[in-house]
């Protein structure tokens, strides 16, 4: 059986390249290195759920279609529209991307991408403050200190933490895993002897604390790289860090400029800052001034709750009074695999990282005004294209509404939420995996995706079916001038 | 019968892995519709509303009403903060104003929570018939 190695996993920010797949008969069988997303993805991409056919909604339903009619279909219903929204592009390829822009610019529509509705204050507090950053091989072999705010890896990006920062084995800094079992075997060794405690001395077990509190040798004094991990919930992650700051809900700009503060040897003159004591924090500063290479991930607690953006403002303006006194780097954790890619490539080709509109002939950018969401909102959009995503199940309800009310075209491999709304639905082949391409890592470093197996028959990857579409827009319109 | 119980909670909607691998499997699959058709809350709020494990509330905000089961959250305590992953039935109720700044609100959102044994939890399909008449 044919092993496909160095493989890139197409699912979150983190783009590992390191999956191994085992093909049989055209068909994924095994996975190898990857988390339960990436299993999930490539063992079961081409499940019941998948689209074969393209569709066209007739008298309500949704009835297949040729490819040809369904192309043709979709360029007239944009060919047509006044100020269509082109919305997706985080899960395809940067050359889809590429076509989805010339698209938009050909129509005088808008395009924007899903950053718009996770890290579009990061970009726009970026913008405005700077960020010192790095590639995360830089923080695998060389970060001391790792800083997880409103992020919680475990769950969102399974595998960061141990290809890229505390667990990962770099050249001058080791993983710290090892520390991490210790805490945990002594962790449930405190909890069975608690609760034996409950069982035979007390019989009322509410008269005793179960708040277990670990206590270690202070995690200043441990060797090694240190993990702090600041959230509103006490995550996964929260459990492995080495200091744990349960920030009250809409307070991180408080925490924010309390840090800042503390770094700058400032008193505090209250006793909590956003419902942690300010000793603790006096701690955790410290530590972050003592590291010798530290890098702060956030995501998208901090992007959106209470202050938004100014929380951006915030955290990079702490990093940047870090510099002052340490090496300090501080990224974005990016969810789908595609979205810095998406932004990026969307820089090049129009200057602006998204929510792009075409309508007046050239490139305009004022997120709020010509971001999707707003202009869903304000109910101005008369057609739309979706590309490889989910707006009807992500966006708030009131936004969704209005663009299943517009003449929708979907180009997507799933039969997901806004498919089932669609008025032309084209099936498209997964790039990554039944398609090549070219994506973005969250530190911006592009990574080829292979093509491992072949799409189901007639089945054609995001680009070509927007190149085809595009093609036939501008024949409609010379039409147009030609009468 | 009095007043049924009701707690002010603050709403936040985020991303689990269950969530995480229900969307490879599909977004019509049951695996996904059952990873996001749910509410995180901590015990003790739980105890306070007289709900179990697994069964029906109702989450309100100013935006929206949907009804999702109750789940323990392991990630306790949390008191008055409650949690529900992205997907449709998270999206009735989150507040669209984008702020000038083009990302509506997803996290932090104040929100009542009361039991409601008598409600279903939609499925996919009618949630999405009710809302948008279409699909
Ligand atoms: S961490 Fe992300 S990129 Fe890496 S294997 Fe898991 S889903 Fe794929």
């Amino acid at each position: 059986m044919p092993v496909v190695k160095a493989v890139t996993c197409p699912v979150c920010g983190s783009l590992c390249d390191d999956i191994e797949l085992t093909i049989e008969n055209g068909r994924i069988v095994k996975v190898k290195n990857g988390c339960a997303m990436c299993e999930a993805k490539f063992l079961g991409y081409c499940c019941e759920h998948r689209v074969l056919k393209p569709m066209i909604r007739k008298d309500g339903e949704l009835v297949k279609t040729s490819l040809k009619e369904a192309i043709r279909r979709a360029a007239e219903i944009l060919a047509e529209a006044n100020y269509p929204v082109l919305y997706g592009w985080s899960n395809t390829s940067c050359e889809a991307t590429s076509v989805g822009i010339e698209l938009a610019e050909e129509v005088g529509g808008v395009i924007d991408n899903t950053s718009v509705v996770c890290h579009g204050p990061s970009i726009l507090s970026i913008q405005d403050v700077g960020i010192p950053s790095c590639t995360l091989g830089q923080i695998r072999h060389r970060a001391d200190l790792i800083v997880y705010w409103g992020s919680n890896p475990w769950s969102a990006h399974p595998r960061h933490i141990e290809r890229y920062t505390s667990f990962s084995e770099g050249r001058f800094e080791k993983s710290a895993w090892r520390g991490y079992v210790t805490k945990i075997k002594a962790l449930v060794g405190r909890k069975k002897i608690q609760s034996a405690i409950k069982r035979l001395v007390l019989k009322k077990p509410s008269q005793i604390s179960t708040h277990l509190e670990p206590t270690f040798v202070s995690p200043i004094m441990r060797k090694g790289r240190k993990l702090i991990v600041i959230d509103v919930r006490r995550t996964k992650t929260a459990e492995m860090a080495d200091f744990f700051v349960q920030v009250e809900p809409n307070k991180d700009y408080e925490l924010l400029q309390a840090f800042r503060a503390l770094i700058r040897d400032q008193e505090l003159a209250v006793d909590k800052v956003a419902g942690v004591p300010v000793e603790y924090l006096e701690d955790v500063a410290d530590a972050m001034v003592s590291c010798d290479f530290g890098a702060l991930f956030f995501g998208l607690g901090l992007t959106m709750s209470g202050a938004k953006l100014r929380n951006i403002d915030a955290a990079l303006s702490l990093v940047r009074d870090l510099n002052m006194r340490t090496k300090f780097i501080i990224m974005p954790m990016r969810g789908h695999f595609n979205v810095t890619g998406a932004n990026t490539v969307s820089t090049w080709q129009t200057g602006y990282p998204y929510a792009v509109d075409f309508s007046l002939g050239y490139p305009r950018y004022n997120p709020g005004e010509t971001s999707v969401v707003d202009v869903l909102l304000r109910k101005e959009s008369d057609a739309a294209l979706i590309v490889a995503s989910d707006p009807v199940s992500n966006f708030p309800h009131k936004a969704a509404e209005h663009l299943a009310e517009n003449p929708l075209i979907v180009i997507d491999p799933h039969m997901n939420v806004t498919a089932q709304m669609a008025d032309v639905l084209i099936p498209s082949a997964f790039v990554g995996i039944e398609a090549a391409g070219t994506a973005y890592r969250m530190d911006h470093v592009p990574i080829p995706l292979k093509k491992v197996v072949n799409p189901p028959r007639g089945i054609l990857p995001d680009e070509e079916i927007l190149r085809r579409i595009l093609a036939e827009i501008r024949k409609i319109k010379k039409k147009q001038e030609a009468a | 019968m009095g007043e049924k119980p009701k707690l002010r909670v603050t709403l936040l909607t985020g991303r689990t892995i269950e969530q995480g691998v229900g969307k490879e499997h599909g977004k019509s699959s049951k695996e996904y519709v059952e990873s996001v058709s749910v509410c995180y809350m901590d015990p003790e709020d739980m105890k306070k509303l007289g709900v179990k494990d697994k069964t029906n509330i109702q989450v309100s905000t100013a935006f929206g009403s949907v009804v999702v089961k109750a789940q323990k959250s392991l990630r306790a305590p949390h008191p008055s903060v409650i949690f529900i992953p992205y997907g449709p039935w998270a999206n009735v109720i989150v507040d669209p104003e984008t702020h000038g700044i083009g990302m509506p609100s997803f996290k932090g959102i104040p929100a009542t929570v009361e039991p409601a044994p008598e409600k279903p939890v939609l499925g996919l399909k009618e949630l999405l018939e009710l809302q948008f008449r279409k699909g």
